[in-house]
């Protein structure tokens, strides 16, 4: 019988290697606090965004249990350091537990934070048809800040990314936010909107494209809003199919590489914020969850809510992968924006 | 077939330095705080006029890079289509006003 030799072939180390890439830049990226617990407590989403991270859809089934909340609120109860909850999804208004999940947060005294997608508000639940338009006013009798996502202040760039009709019903649910003081000049209402770029380019400068959105959506719609968030797009899932289905992943790669900025490195949000999964375990970000790249204790524990240990967290190893060049490219990308 | 202009041949423009060095690091000095810096103009302003620019000089490669330039700078499509008729006015009117010195020459010829 012929012997087979078995050869162990280390793999090529990446071009994209972002480990290298900060060791060169001699950037120090190590947990520093833990003041933000985001929690992506559903997949499922009324829309399907090209470009979405999670892969998001009407046909997801995710669902963070009761258990899993119950954890996350004593764990906010049990740390007061960690002062935002960041819920997300999919569309997180769509789990049926959301409004005590903000009610009780709130009443903790913690900041909540809801990447809303503006369109829930009109589309409701996709399976069930329930209505959502009473959210613009729950959000504000909670006093919840809301963050949205609208790629550009015009119908075109904001209906390819997120679907034909988005526009305008997000225009009409941004109205009806402004509606309850949302957005205006004293009322502690917060409206943040999100741009990111619609394809294999970096956005553009955040300080520059707020005046321009608030400029546009005032002048033609009457909308006001207070911050804009400017994302760059993470070469995962769906938008990482994109990019491999047109043949841009290299140049998109490359162009991500060659816009490093150790500055932006040193400010990204994995330092200050803890991801969690439907599962109930812990990531250092989003992206790093739906690529389950799961977070470990220093000893090497993966962690989880339902076994938490403030410390271990906070002691933590950032795992990176090729996709943190996302993060860390001109002006940075985070959750709230640009870093650096 | 292959063509003259190659996409990926645009990636190779630091090449220019191969045979002269100190004159292509001079001008992509100059045309790196020309083009990517703010000044008198925003660099989208800038981004729009380069991308009339690429369309005037029929530039495959500048009409790429400046279409994403745009993009990085937040322009719109809306200002971007603009911009390549500001240069397609002017090459029009550039074409017309000649028609000036035809028409001189005519009177010159014409009895």
């Amino acid at each position: 019988m012929k012997s087979v030799l078995q050869l162990k072939v280390a793999p090529a180390p990446s071009k994209y290697d972002f480990e290298a890439r900060l060791r060169g830049g001699g950037v120090d990226v190590s947990p520093q606090a833990v003041d933000t617990l985001q929690v992506n407590i559903t997949k499922l989403c009324n829309q399907v965004c090209r470009h979405c991270h999670v892969d998001a859809s009407p046909s997801r089934t995710e669902m963070l249990s009761s258990e899993g909340m119950e954890k996350c609120l004593e764990i906010l109860q049990r740390h007061p350091r960690i002062a935002n909850l960041d819920i997300t999804g999919g569309a997180p208004e769509l789990h049926p537990a959301f409004d005590s999940f903000v009610e009780r947060a709130v009443a903790l005294g913690r900041h909540v934070m809801v990447r809303h997608n503006l369109t829930v508000q009109l589309d409701g639940h996709p399976g069930t048809g329930e209505s959502k338009e009473y959210l613009p006013e729950f959000f504000a009798r909670n006093r919840v800040e809301v963050i949205s996502s609208l790629p550009y202040y015009q119908q075109y760039f904001t209906d390819a990314q997120r679907g034909s009709g988005v526009f305008q019903k997000s225009i009409e649910a941004l109205r009806r936010l402004n509606a309850q003081g949302y957005g205006a000049e004293g009322s502690g209402l917060v409206l943040d909107l999100v741009y990111n770029p619609v394809g294999p380019y970096l956005p553009a400068a955040q300080a520059a494209l707020e005046p321009d959105y608030k400029r546009e959506l005032k002048a033609k719609f009457g909308l006001v809003f207070n911050r804009l968030y400017t994302i760059t797009n993470m070469p995962i899932n769906r938008f990482r199919l994109h990019l491999d289905k047109t043949g841009q992943y290299e140049a998109y790669m490359d162009k991500l590489l060659a816009a490093f900025n150790p500055a932006a490195a040193a400010g990204v949000m994995c330092r200050s914020l803890i991801s969690v999964g439907h599962d109930g375990r812990i990531y250092d970000c989003d992206f790093n969850q739906m690529l389950e790249l799961r977070a470990r204790s220093a000893a090497g524990k993966p962690l989880s809510i339902f076994d938490f240990h403030f410390d271990e967290v906070l002691k933590r190893r950032i795992r990176f992968g090729d996709h943190c060049l996302g993060c860390t490219a001109g002006a940075g990308s985070s959750c709230g924006g640009a870093v650096a | 077939m292959s063509s003259y202009y190659e996409s990926e041949d645009l990636k190779k423009f630091g090449e220019i330095s191969r045979h002269g060095k100190a004159l292509a690091d001079d001008f992509f000095r100059y045309y790196g705080h020309v083009t990517n810096v703010d000044g008198a103009l925003t660099k989208r302003e800038k981004a729009l006029i380069a991308l009339a620019v690429s369309h005037a000089q029929k530039c495959p490669y500048c009409i790429d890079a400046y279409t994403t330039q745009c993009l990085e700078t937040g322009a719109s499509p809306e200002q971007m289509m603009e911009a390549v008729h500001v240069a397609a006015a002017m090459l029009a009117g550039i074409t017309l006003v000649h028609s000036v010195q035809m028409q001189n020459r005519l009177d010159r010829l014409v009895l």
